[in-house]
């Protein structure tokens, strides 16, 4: 069932456009990898689709009503912004603000929804520390959780696991698949063609703007795609633990 | 919770404080007494119509400034942020300056509150036309610092032409900011815009709670950015221009006010708001006491004071968290 449905999403910034014509629709359980080289459109897609940037097009999320929008998709920006010294569980609680009604303060499922995702981010001990003054990998977690206790049925991420640690790279990218395997979707920007090869059910590949490849890691990954939009070359196997993905030379 | 009891308390114990201070030597017990009769004696004049109008202004503008100043620096996520920053303070100020120098407030009392609310107004909605619907928080302050430096100018101008000393000697001491001499038109003059503004900063705890991650992120998680501008600046216009206009400058308590009490509210924007309502009307209510005791026959300003104790407190408070602020 589709959850997510974009029809020629167009960009402009100036006469030139940052996004060309994306046409895609998402269905529930999928964890898809939005990959392309800096500077195609990537960021700029989703929060586009998230209406958050003037576009032309149609996607069923930026037509939605801002409250309505927010609690069927959470976004988790690149940069992550904690601004004042508050405890996790404040931070995490801050993504129940879409489902509170106004002038109303965290209910039983509210505390529960906090709860489980600090939980699943392995937080719970942490949750009366204060958020500023952790280290980096450890906020990104925090985040997480904050994106998970919005309990949406999309999750869209932008870079989520930039500047992680390996542990923390493949943890990250495994709460996600674990997420789509519970019947979300799930959209997450990766630099780590690797990672994305392993743990995405879907890849969309963006070249200056438009959408050049949809698919399985397997058909997107392919040489003529690399050499084309990254422009180097790879060496991508199947092994027993999974697929291997290893960039090789600049071409 | 506790924090807001304390600070109500505090309040009420520093509101009588206010009430039973001044120059006529009566003892505290009669001085309140005389509030509920109007019997015509001198104290029960002295107490319905000079010190309860007094202390009823301490309490509004010292909470409007600290509520103004925990919503910028909320909004703009910047403990350094305070409510002079969109301009409104120098343009009130010159709207009071301008009154002065024309004799327009020598002729009728509240020309001068009036003069200074229409130039904050004025100046406010210049900043929204120059920072435009959809323009970054840096567009606003830009376009506040632009304004505020314009009046300024314009404010030294008229210092600089006065044609005789009195005249300015006049200005730059309102300037300085004062409750003294106050009355209760000074209080139903700024009442109804203070109260504006109360409500439109009073529901942006949300908004500014989101904000805490981002303006990206706020945005996503349906906080309309643009309307929480319009209330934050039109708020923020309404408090500071209405204090300024009945109390002339009174810096600091924007600024100092939430920093203090953020601690004590686990820094989230939304309980802050509230409590630097309450510890702003505090702060004004002590200085205002302050200034009648220190220096009883020298009429101290209160603005004076206010910067005379709020720069060490910030400093003190800027070193004792340098190592956090980042």
């Amino acid at each position: 069932m589709s959850v997510l449905d974009i029809d020629r999403l167009t960009v402009q910034r100036g006469a030139c456009p940052v996004v060309d014509g994306v046409s895609l629709s998402v269905a529930a359980g999928e964890c898809i990898g939005l990959i392309g080289p800096n500077g195609a459109g990537k960021t700029t897609m989703m929060r586009a689709s998230l209406g958050l940037l003037p576009h032309e097009g149609h996607c069923s999320l930026s037509a939605m009503p801002p409250q309505t929008r927010a609690r069927t998709c959470a976004w988790m920006p690149q940069e992550r912004v904690i601004s004042w010294p508050v405890s996790v569980e404040t931070v995490v609680a801050l993504g129940r603000l879409p489902h509170l009604p106004k002038g109303s303060r965290l209910r039983a499922d509210d505390q529960r929804a906090v709860d489980a995702a600090l939980d699943k981010m392995g937080l719970s001990e942490m949750r009366a520390r204060t958020a500023t003054q952790l280290s980096g990998g450890e906020q990104a977690r925090v985040l997480i959780a904050r994106a998970l206790a919005q309990d949406t049925p999309i999750l869209m991420a932008d870079e989520p696991i930039a500047g992680l640690d390996p542990a923390g790279q493949i943890s990250t990218m495994r709460v996600f698949s674990n997420l789509a395997d519970d019947g979300r979707a799930v959209i997450v920007s990766l630099h780590d063609l690797g990672l994305a090869a392993r743990h995405c059910t879907r890849l969309l590949l963006m070249h200056q703007g438009a959408l050049v490849a949809d698919g399985t890691p397997q058909q997107v990954l392919s040489q003529d795609n690399l050499r084309h939009v990254f422009g180097v070359s790879a060496h991508f196997v199947q092994t027993e633990q999974g697929p291997v993905f290893q960039p090789l030379e600049v071409l | 919770m506790k924090l807001g009891i304390v600070l109500a308390i505090l309040c009420m114990a520093l509101f009588a404080g206010s009430l039973v201070t001044g120059r006529m030597a009566v003892p505290p017990l009669q001085s309140l007494g005389a509030l509920w009769s109007d019997t015509g004696t001198p104290i029960s004049v002295v107490m319905r119509e000079i010190r309860l109008p007094r202390a009823l202004l301490a309490v509004m503008i010292g909470a409007s400034l600290g509520l103004s100043g925990a919503a910028m620096q909320g909004y703009l996520r910047n403990p350094l942020a305070e409510p002079g920053l969109i301009g409104v303070s120098a343009s009130a100020a010159l709207g009071a300056v301008l009154a002065i120098q024309t004799g327009l407030a020598a002729a009728f009392t509240l020309a001068l509150p009036l003069s200074a609310l229409s130039a904050a107004l004025l100046s406010v909605t210049l900043v929204l036309l120059l920072a435009g619907p959809r323009g970054s928080s840096l567009t606003l302050i830009l376009a506040g610092i632009a304004l505020s430096a314009l009046a300024s100018a314009l404010t030294s101008l008229v210092l600089n032409l006065s044609p005789n000393p009195f005249a300015a000697a006049e200005i730059v001491f309102w300037m300085l900011g004062a409750l003294s001499d106050r009355s209760f038109e000074h209080v139903w003059i700024a009442l109804p815009f203070m109260l504006l503004g109360w409500v439109l900063l009073g529901t942006l705890g949300r908004s500014l709670d989101a904000l805490t991650l981002g303006e990206d992120a706020a945005e996503a998680m349906g906080i309309r950015l643009s309307h929480v501008r319009l209330k934050l600046v039109i708020g923020t216009a309404t408090c500071v221009g209405a204090a300024t206009a009945v109390a002339g400058a009174i810096g600091f308590v924007g600024l100092v006010v939430p920093h203090v009490l953020r601690q004590f509210v686990g820094a989230r924007p939304s309980a802050l708001l509230w409590a630097s309502a309450l510890g702003g009307a505090a702060m004004v209510l002590a200085a205002d006491i302050a200034v009648r005791v220190l220096l009883p026959e020298r009429d101290l300003k209160l603005g004076v004071l206010m910067a005379l104790v709020g720069a060490p407190l910030f400093l003190h408070l800027i070193y004792k968290t340098r190592g956090e602020i980042r």
